[in-house]
């Protein structure tokens, strides 16, 4: 009996060791000068926010190092957590999927003034599901998704999901609607285009990072979504178009604003862009695009900057990356699942990034 | 059988007599650190309190008492309740008990009194082997594993056989309270099965062989002379299980299926306290929003403060109506 007792305390002290050094390691990454930094003096940068963007991010800040000695340290604590961050003064830039509130601007405006929204890349967000034995050719339009997700069409051999798909034999079964259970930028956008398309949905549910959900089931993260479609007959559920391909998922060809059935692409993606009004400020959903050959549920990612820098070196540092990301940084998004800015976003990205300053002095010109 | 009563040389008597020999700078130095530790506990619990109450203060300002009763978790209305979360945390807990209670109740009687010895010591370290895997990893087992088997077998034949009843009706989702019960009987049996085998193994062997004598089955002997002796051994053990089953929020999130409702359906997707605040609270912005979720904290602080004792109250009726009887 004692040496039972005797394992399983070095067991504890040895999992209590590992938790212990699996604590401390990632935070000590203390800031290294390179040797092939450039004029002008480049410092090193500290960002969070949005997870969805985070794979695209971490390989410019990789590529990017390579490029200047740059390094930057980022968080992805989550578009909520950005704001937050970016608000209390604690990080360079934030990044969020969602725009911020007005209240959240009006927070972020008390504590360092004016404050960006600068576009790096626009995500689809595919509509996956599973049918036994149908593998691919699901067509949905908004008001059926918008129907479904309200829980008002339960069972895909409904009327209205069979007279959109009559080549295809759907099944008696239930429909099990899987949403985010963590709040998200993700379902931000998600319930931004159902709010556009279903005014029931704007009236009974709206649009936000984590909503009152009709049902039934919540995963966690893109890959709990995922999993959960995967294992559940009968189920639908919206994740990252990257998610989708990797995963090789069905996923649903969605009727956009012009009535034309799109599968989501990245190049419908980036089309979603130039069907919508795009304001100089930048805040805007690309939900529901105008675009004939746009995807509807596309959305910008952001990075969070305040236009009156006060360390001169570090905004210096953020406006060359930024720019550096908008253009030549953005041969990285397609392979890795994101679309390009269209050339549109690009000029208006240019811009904001333009008038960041220090004490008044332009800190970037052309 | 005296047997349970204390031993007359309290340890207050004993700590008396210490007391009378002062002057030992060593044992100033070492009774100020024991106070100091136990100052260092109290001090981190109640300034646990005060900051949950600070930061729920928001919450708790706009929904006052109607928060407990409240069944709407919306975000965009800002408008907030904790029932479904209360009844989710209730309800895994029960199924959880139900199922791990009577499993380490036997493996303990089987471990002390059954048992051939070889057999005892790898049998209780595999057990208390159960209890040393991370939460998470019981929790993927449990996505990967137990849901489909749940989803496949274990809810359709319910459906079929019960299906009248209201708590096995609605489709089989695999995922909600009836997985997320079952993950916690899992995690609760190691404990509950550790503690019970030590009440058990803590009965003196003069109860066992002065019931023998009387000529007593070996389940007779069990029943009588083992059991009602360590039964409050037991009911600790048991509380002890249902606090962490009360709390676990990794495994439970990944089974329950994390939907905000209140149905009597065990098939029915649900949330726990926990699993409801290891969602949301990385996104949650605004003070209302995020006050709701510490108040969530707060409200699973006063429910395991209140399981707790209650089983304090049965475990002390238990030992006077015994006393009374003797």
């Amino acid at each position: 009996m004692l040496t039972n007792k005797r394992l399983i305390s070095l067991t504890a002290i040895l999992l209590l060791a590992g938790i212990l050094t699996g604590c401390s390691s990632p935070a000590a990454t203390p800031a290294t000068p390179s040797a092939t930094v450039k004029p002008p003096q480049l410092v090193n940068l500290n960002g969070a926010g949005a997870t969805f963007p985070y794979p695209l991010y971490s390989k410019w800040f990789d590529e990017y190092n390579k490029l200047t000695g740059v390094q930057v340290n980022y968080q992805s604590i989550g578009s909520g957590g950005g704001i937050q961050q970016i608000t209390a003064g604690t990080v360079d830039f934030g990044a969020s999927d969602g725009v911020m509130t007005d209240g959240q601007v009006a927070a972020a405006e008390a504590a360092g003034g004016p404050i960006l929204h600068i576009p790096m890349t626009s995500g689809a967000e595919a509509i996956v599901y599973n049918i036994p034995g149908k593998s691919s050719g699901l067509k949905l339009t908004p008001d059926v998704l918008a129907d479904i997700y309200l829980k008002k069409i339960t069972r895909w051999n409904d009327p209205k999901v069979v007279s959109l798909n009559t080549n295809m034999a759907l099944p008696d079964m239930a429909i099990a609607v899987v949403h985010r259970s963590d709040g998200s930028g993700t379902t931000y956008i998600f319930t931004n285009y159902l709010s556009k398309v279903s005014p029931e949905w704007k009236e009974k549910v709206g649009n936000a990072n984590s909503v009152n959900w009709p049902g039934d089931i919540g995963g966690q993260g893109n890959a709990g979504v995922a999993g959960q479609v995967a294992q559940i007959p009968g189920a639908i559920g919206y994740v990252e178009l990257a998610y989708a391909l990797q995963n090789k998922m069905p996923y649903a060809t969605l009727q956009n604003a012009s009535g034309n059935y799109i599968v989501p692409t990245l190049a419908a993606t980036t089309k979603a862009t130039e069907g919508v009004t795009l304001p100089d400020d930048m805040k805007v959903m690309l939900t529901n695009s105008t675009n004939p050959d746009a995807y509807p549920i596309v959305g910008f990612t952001w990075i969070l900057a305040y236009v009156n820098q006060t360390d001169k070196a570090k905004g210096q540092t953020l406006v060359s990356f930024l720019w550096w990301a908008t253009h030549d940084g953005q041969q990285f998004t397609e392979p890795l699942g994101y679309a390009k800015l269209s050339s549109l976003a690009v000029t208006k990205a240019e811009n904001e990034i333009l008038s960041i300053n220090y004490q008044g002095q332009p800190l970037l010109t052309r | 059988m005296k047997h349970n009563q204390p031993d007359k040389t309290s340890p207050g008597r004993v700590r008396g007599w210490i007391k009378l020999r002062k002057g030992h700078l060593s044992d100033e130095i070492f009774s100020n650190l024991a106070l100091v530790s136990a100052l260092i506990i109290v001090g981190i619990l109640v300034g646990f309190i005060i900051i949950l109450n600070i930061d729920a203060m928001p919450a708790i300002r706009k929904f006052g008492p109607a928060f407990i009763g409240s069944s709407s978790w919306d975000p965009v209305r800002d408008s907030f309740g904790a029932l479904p979360a209360i009844y989710g945390t209730l309800l895994s807990s029960a199924i959880g008990l139900l199922i791990a209670v009577p499993i380490s109740l036997g493996s303990a009687i089987f471990l002390t009194e059954m048992a051939p010895s070889w057999m005892r010591g790898p049998t209780s370290f595999l057990i208390e082997m159960l209890a040393a895997i991370p939460s998470v990893i019981i929790g993927l087992w449990g996505l990967f594993v137990l849901v489909p088997f749940v989803r496949i077998h274990l809810e359709s034949w319910l459906g079929s056989k019960l299906g009248f009843l209201p708590f096995f009706q609605g489709p089989p989702f695999g995922v909600g309270f009836l997985s997320a019960g079952i993950i916690l009987a899992i995690m609760v049996i190691p404990i509950i099965t550790a503690l019970s085998r030590e009440a058990m193994r803590a009965v003196p062997n003069e109860q066992r062989e002065a019931m023998l004598a009387l000529g007593a089955t070996h389940w007779e002997t069990i029943r009588q002379a083992v059991l009602p002796y360590c039964r409050s051994g037991l009911i600790g053990a048991t509380t002890l299980g249902l606090g962490r089953a009360l709390g676990e929020t990794m495994a439970v999130t990944m089974v329950i299926g994390n939907n905000y409702t209140l149905t009597a359906s065990l098939f029915s997707p649900g949330s726990t306290i926990a699993s409801k605040i290891a969602d949301e609270f990385n996104e949650a912005t605004g003070e209302v929003f995020i006050g709701s979720l510490v108040e969530l904290a707060l409200v699973l602080f006063a429910v395991t403060l209140l399981v707790n004792v209650v089983a304090r109250l049965i475990v002390w009726r238990m030992t006077v109506v015994k006393e009374e009887k003797e």
